[in-house]
């Protein structure tokens, strides 16, 4: 069978989700934002959710999601994604509301909107992008950065003594009665997207329960940051990242 | 005999790469030529596409359109 | 007839939320203005009109919980006090650069930085030179008495939604603590989401099958392009200063002095005119009722009709500033302020006007 027989419209299996915009992408070539980014928008395809899906856009590196997602969007304040979502789904209760922010913007200057939007239980998905750095500003030390990881503000590895502890903020989240369900995954394998995928569909779906907040983790990689490859960033990410942030459901309350 | 297509977006290649070690047959790989932007894009080099549609999913611009003959 | 109640001026601003049709309220409680908060849970609104309110977890939060609630084209509002709407700054740029429309109370007390729980009236600046980052302005309504902070609540949204800018309500411990009689009006629905589709393009209400997402943001990368949302905003803020300035006007017909103030002052100056016209001193108030935009054009005017003028802030000065550039030095003008929460009695304002204005 040649090419031009099997390009048809019968028999297409993956083609780029309409929830996208046109927009070509401002991130980094191999950066798992873009992934992350479809995933959440084919699962509010496959869900029919396009026109009562309102998301939220942190400060950093995807602080540009809103032109991306074919859906509306409002940008927040550094951190506060979390409290804008909050007021959105409390005052629209029918609509599914997400949030998109990276640690940074939800572990370090967003702490406490985090934390008390999952103690309320808001009824709301949070995703968030992990890499361990600010990309945007470039590649200065995050709550998340690794001991001993070597950043700008960090230049000789992240030193516990005075630079403090990576923060893992999924476990401590995962601790309150206000969470549903809470996840880490990455986006850097099929069959981590694939997996990926179900979770964040399993986050939206909660919505319609009004189960509480449903988080969603994804380990993602910061190849301009880290000063790698693509390909050697995700190899970084699996090798240093993972053994740190290992991948799995945390807690998922019947 | 191919089973598989993939369809490129040339324009929308960053030439990252992730792609290439999730294709199980080596199908692909980054072109010498650069497009618009300047990044060496995603070509096919061989006939070996079984339209698994990996390079697709795991491809962060949403470059690779999958066929699959049925 | 309208239903009359004694409130107190915080009351009477929660109450006021309720019966106008707020959908939602988001705040943290600070002293002097925490009965609003108390009301409205008290109340339970949300059985009464479906308002939601929230207590948040700091001011922080609550101005961003407003931001996400106007950007769905709500009716939200958050209350606090100085060291409140101090942390809220960040948030209120975001929703002027945004153009989105929200109410925010500030019922002052003294500072700087914890400073005391008593009245004052030093956040003058604050409120009508900025607060937060870059160029905007807060469209700012001074209640005097109890009645007015129930009917600047329906005011301020309406401005708000007008020229899609914050309203903010300046008040202070006086006027939020102080007892009196108010006349309420009957509860009215809120907006349905139908109607705040159809009438807020600008809103997050769900994307539309056939026109492109709604983006509400403040961030615009390209300067060419953030140059002319300034210069769009600031078209905005021009016509709202030539439309929208209150004042009130007190025994002014034969004056030969004014008192200028505000809010509680302006209560106080009443007093001192009365105590003053009795010793044959012939002197009114011009009572500025939005402090932005400012009566810059009626003091200009007055300027021309008067010995002088005296105003009275409890504050160090700050609002005197304005009335000097309104009055541009064509008659004497001075401050009298007390402040730290100290509230000036009407003898020893009239006494200032005496020795500085009168006999300066």
């Amino acid at each position: 069978m040649n090419r031009e027989d099997i390009i048809k419209p019968e028999n297409l299996v993956y083609r780029r989700t309409p929830v996208l915009t046109e927009n070509i992408m401002h991130y980094c070539p191999g950066c798992g934002h873009g992934t992350a980014h479809r995933l959440v928008a084919e699962v509010i395809e496959e869900m029919g959710i396009q026109e009562k899906t309102i998301g939220i856009a942190p400060v950093g590196c995807s602080v540009l999601a809103y032109n991306y997602f074919e859906v509306d969007m409002q940008e927040a304040a550094h951190g506060r994604a979390p409290a804008l979502a909050t007021a959105v789904k409390r005052l629209k209760p029918d609509f599914f509301v997400f949030s998109y922010q990276g640690d940074g913007d939800l572990a370090a200057i967003g702490t406490g909107e985090t934390i008390h939007a999952c103690n309320r239980g808001e009824n709301i998905t949070m995703i968030f992008i992990n890499n361990g750095i600010y990309g945007m500003t470039g590649g200065q030390m995050a709550p998340t950065t690794l001991e001993d990881m070597k950043t700008s503000t960090s230049p000789y590895g992240r030193e516990v003594q005075s630079m403090g502890n990576p923060l893992k903020i999924t476990e401590l989240l995962a601790q309150l009665p206000g969470t549903c369900y809470v996840t880490r995954q990455a986006v850097y394998t099929p069959a981590l997207v694939r997996k990926c995928k179900r979770a964040i569909r399993q986050a939206f779906e909660n919505q319609k329960e009004n189960k509480g907040v449903s988080f969603v983790e994804i380990v993602s990689n910061c190849n301009s940051g880290w000063k790698m490859t693509p390909t050697a960033s995700n190899q970084w990410l699996e090798d240093n990242m993972l053994p740190f942030y290992p991948l799995g459901d945390i807690k998922v309350s019947k | 005999m191919a089973k598989g297509a993939i369809v490129i977006d040339i324009e929308r290649c960053k030439g990252c790469g992730v792609c290439i070690p999730a294709c199980p047959n080596k199908v692909i790989a980054l072109a010498k030529k650069v497009n618009k932007k300047g990044y060496n894009y995603l070509e096919v080099q061989n006939d070996n596409c079984i339209g698994c549609a990996n390079c697709a999913i795991v491809c962060p611009d949403g470059v690779i359109t999958v066929y699959r003959a049925k | 007839m309208k239903e009359l109640r004694l409130m107190k001026g915080n009351e009477a601003i929660a109450e006021a939320a309720i019966r106008y049709g707020v959908d939602g309220y988001f705040g943290y409680p600070i002293t002097p203005q925490s009965e609003i908060l108390e009301h409205l849970m008290a109340e339970e609104p949300y059985k009464k009109t479906g308002m939601v309110v929230l207590q948040a977890e700091s001011e922080v939060a609550s101005i961003n919980m407003v931001y996400g609630g106007a950007a769905c084209g709500k009716r939200a509002m958050t209350t606090s006090s100085s060291p409140g709407i101090s942390l809220m700054q960040e948030g209120l740029s975001y929703i002027a650069g945004a153009e989105l429309p929200c109410l925010v109370v500030n019922v002052v007390r003294g500072g700087p930085g914890l400073g005391t729980i008593q009245p004052s009236q030093a956040d003058y600046f604050q409120t009508t030179k900025g607060g937060g980052h870059g160029d905007y302005r807060l469209i700012t309504l001074a209640p005097a008495s109890v009645q007015e902070m129930y009917d600047f609540v329906a005011l301020a949204f309406e401005l708000a939604f007008k020229y899609r800018n914050p309203a903010m309500i300046l008040s202070d411990g006086v006027i939020g603590q102080v007892m009196e009689k108010v006349q309420i009006d009957d509860y009215k629905p809120r907006w349905t989401d139908e109607y705040i589709k159809k009438s807020f393009p600008w809103a997050t209400t769900g994307k539309n099958p056939n026109t492109p997402h709604v983006i509400v943001t403040s961030l615009e990368l390209d300067s060419s392009k953030q140059e002319q949302v300034n210069i769009r905003i600031q078209k905005k803020y021009r016509e709202c200063e030539a439309k929208e300035v209150r004042y009130e006007l007190i025994n002014c017909e034969d004056a030969e002095y004014l008192f200028v103030a505000y809010g509680s002052s302006a209560r106080i100056c009443q007093k001192a005119i009365q105590l003053g016209r009795e010793k044959g001193i012939k002197v009114g108030l011009v009572r500025p009722i939005t402090l932005w935009p400012f009566p810059s054009k009626i003091l200009n005017e007055m300027a021309d009709k008067v010995k002088g003028m005296l105003s009275v802030e409890m504050s160090a000065g700050q609002m005197v500033e304005d009335v000097l550039l309104a009055t541009k030095h064509k008659i004497k003008v001075e401050h009298y302020g007390r402040f730290g929460g100290i509230i000036p009695t009407p003898q020893e304002v009239l006494h200032a006007l005496e020795t500085k204005i009168i006999g300066g």
